[in-house]
């Protein structure tokens, strides 16, 4: 699903590579942590693989298709047909209820999702008509992982999706995440600072000084 | 949300019914009716079908063009005080009537004037695009509108300056005060199209606007192109604006005032004072222009002129209200 190949990244002004000659390939259905110290290069990549930054060499497919020949919009299209994001800061259009925060991607992509079976099991059925400040955290983060997955995509892409959680919530999100990678057979890469988290998922690579060990 | 768009919906048709009915022939209603729905009565069908319809109908698509897009401009550029002058639409169209009027194009032929105004618009939008790049973020856009509208101003200035005709300038400043009166439904068909092309392209951008309150990093996290979106706002904008301009010269404070006094109504919502504004727009200008006629019936009292003493303290209020707000 995702086959990342001797990419490479220097910011402008930077002496050193954030990133230097990482390949990585994340098969369909599999779960991949992504660990390393602070400023180590995880997000870049996560970004990279996302499109929403281009890298100096190397080769991002995501289900086959090239990244590099794609410009802005192309890589939006991309983003909204086969990527599922989730962020530590959960990124919910305050303004709109739960139900369009949840549809909201889909809807960008062209398609009406069936909410119903997957808010069952996000446990949002019954708060479908509230707005994002009356959640709790962990409301939020369900809401917001739905929302990635209501548009079916091929890749989630997790960056700290439990960081700004408790354990006990941050455990239930997770599991939660990796059963819905399981069972739409997404393919999930998600970075972590958490040795316990990482440890929960089918496979762990390590980030460190722009390699990956 | 559907009950506010209801309400608006019913002021706009009776301000509309209302501007049919308000003008120095003094016909009764029934009569006015009845002559614009079955033509009898020659005069007064004439004066209802030829003059006030079309008036009434330019009014209502010249506010909500922009009250449109000024709510389209301050959710892509998350700024209270965006409005379409801003991104040098307004100023350029001018500048292509001024020149059309200078030059004698626009006593050659009627339609000369707005014409001249529609390929100032276009090639403001393009000089937009050119400064911004490619891959330029609001800011871009803004400072680029600026120093297109200073520029624009500058060479009105000049076109007035060298002018070798007094008349013509006298002719050049009243326009530019903005009015809807003695138009005809030459101005209605050459106008609605590039209005109805800049109307969807607008709405078009509803989505995108409401996941941009959450800043453009995040917004392109979930798939929204900004790139279209900008292209969405920018082309939509000079369309709708630049046909106003086109047709009623320029009328300020509207894409500024409605979309401000109608957020509170859809909770900040972005996608939601879109057709808020485009009705409130309309009722606004459609006012207005009722206003013009009633106030000095015997003089040519300017719309644009109206429009600032009405815009001019309802700013001052709102700036009040902001500024209690924050304290």
């Amino acid at each position: 699903m995702l086959v990342v190949e001797d990419l490479a990244k220097t910011y402008p002004g930077a002496t050193t590579p954030v990133l230097d000659g990482v390949s990585l390939s994340v098969a369909a259905g599999e779960t991949v942590a992504l660990t390393g110290e602070s400023g180590s290069g995880k997000s870049t990549l996560l970004h990279l693989v996302a499109g929403l930054d281009t890298p100096e060499h190397g080769r991002i497919a995501v289900g086959g298709a090239d990244l590099a020949p794609l410009d802005d919009a192309g890589r939006a299209a991309l983003r909204r047909d086969r990527i599922g994001l989730v962020f530590q800061q959960f990124n919910l259009i305050p303004s709109l209820t739960v139900e369009a925060n949840l549809a909201f991607q889909a809807r960008l992509a062209g398609r009406t999702p069936d909410l119903g079976p997957l808010a069952a099991r996000l446990g949002l059925s019954d708060l479908m008509r509230r707005y994002p400040e009356e959640l709790s955290g962990g409301q939020q983060q369900r809401v917001a992982i739905g929302r990635a997955l209501a548009a079916a995509p091929g890749l989630i892409l997790a960056d700290e999706p439990t960081g700004n959680l408790d354990e006990a919530t941050g455990d239930a999100v997770l599991d939660l995440l990796m059963e819905l990678a399981e069972t739409t057979g997404a393919a999930l890469l998600m970075v972590t600072h958490s040795e316990r988290l990482a440890a929960r998922l089918s496979r762990r690579v390590h980030l460190s000084r722009g390699r990956l060990t | 949300m559907t009950r506010l768009l209801l309400i608006l919906v019913l002021i706009v048709a009776a301000l509309f019914a209302l501007s049919l009915l308000v003008g120095p022939a003094g016909f009764g209603p029934a009569q006015s009716l009845d002559a614009l729905l079955t033509g009898r009565g020659e005069a007064v069908a004439l004066v209802m079908r030829e003059i006030r319809l079309p008036r009434a109908l330019l009014g209502a698509m010249v506010g909500a063009s922009l009250g449109l897009s000024g709510a389209a401009l301050q959710g892509y550029l998350r700024n209270p005080l965006a409005e379409p002058g801003l991104i040098g639409i307004s100023s350029s169209a001018a500048l292509g009537a001024v020149i059309a009027l200078q030059t004698g194009l626009a006593a050659a032929f009627a339609a000369a004037l707005p014409l001249a105004a529609l390929a100032g618009a276009l090639v403001a939008v393009l000089l937009v695009f050119l400064l911004a790049g490619p891959r330029g973020g609001s800011l871009t856009v803004i400072l680029a509108g600026i120093a297109i509208s200073a520029l624009a101003a500058a060479l009105l200035s000049l076109v007035l300056n060298l002018s070798p005709n007094p008349f013509a300038v006298s002719e050049t400043v009243f326009w530019m005060m903005g009015s809807l009166a003695d138009r005809s439904f030459t101005h209605v068909w050459l106008a609605l199209p590039f209005m109805v092309a800049g109307w969807i392209m607008l709405a078009l951008t509803a989505r995108g606007l409401d996941a941009l309150t959450l800043g453009e990093d995040a917004a392109g996290s979930l798939g929204l192109s900004l790139p279209r979106l900008r292209l969405l706002v920018i082309l939509g904008t000079a369309a709708a604006v630049g046909a106003s301009t086109a047709v009623a010269g320029a009328i300020g404070f509207v894409g500024l005032v409605v979309p401000h006094l109608l957020r509170p109504f859809v909770d900040g919502r972005p996608g939601a004072l879109l057709p808020a504004s485009a009705l409130g727009g309309a009722a606004l200008v459609l006012a207005a222009d009722v206003a013009v006629r009633l106030i000095l019936p015997d003089r040519d009292l300017k719309l644009g002129v109206v429009m600032a003493f009405v815009g001019a303290p309802l700013f001052l209020h709102l700036i009040y209200k902001t500024r209690r707000a924050t304290a």
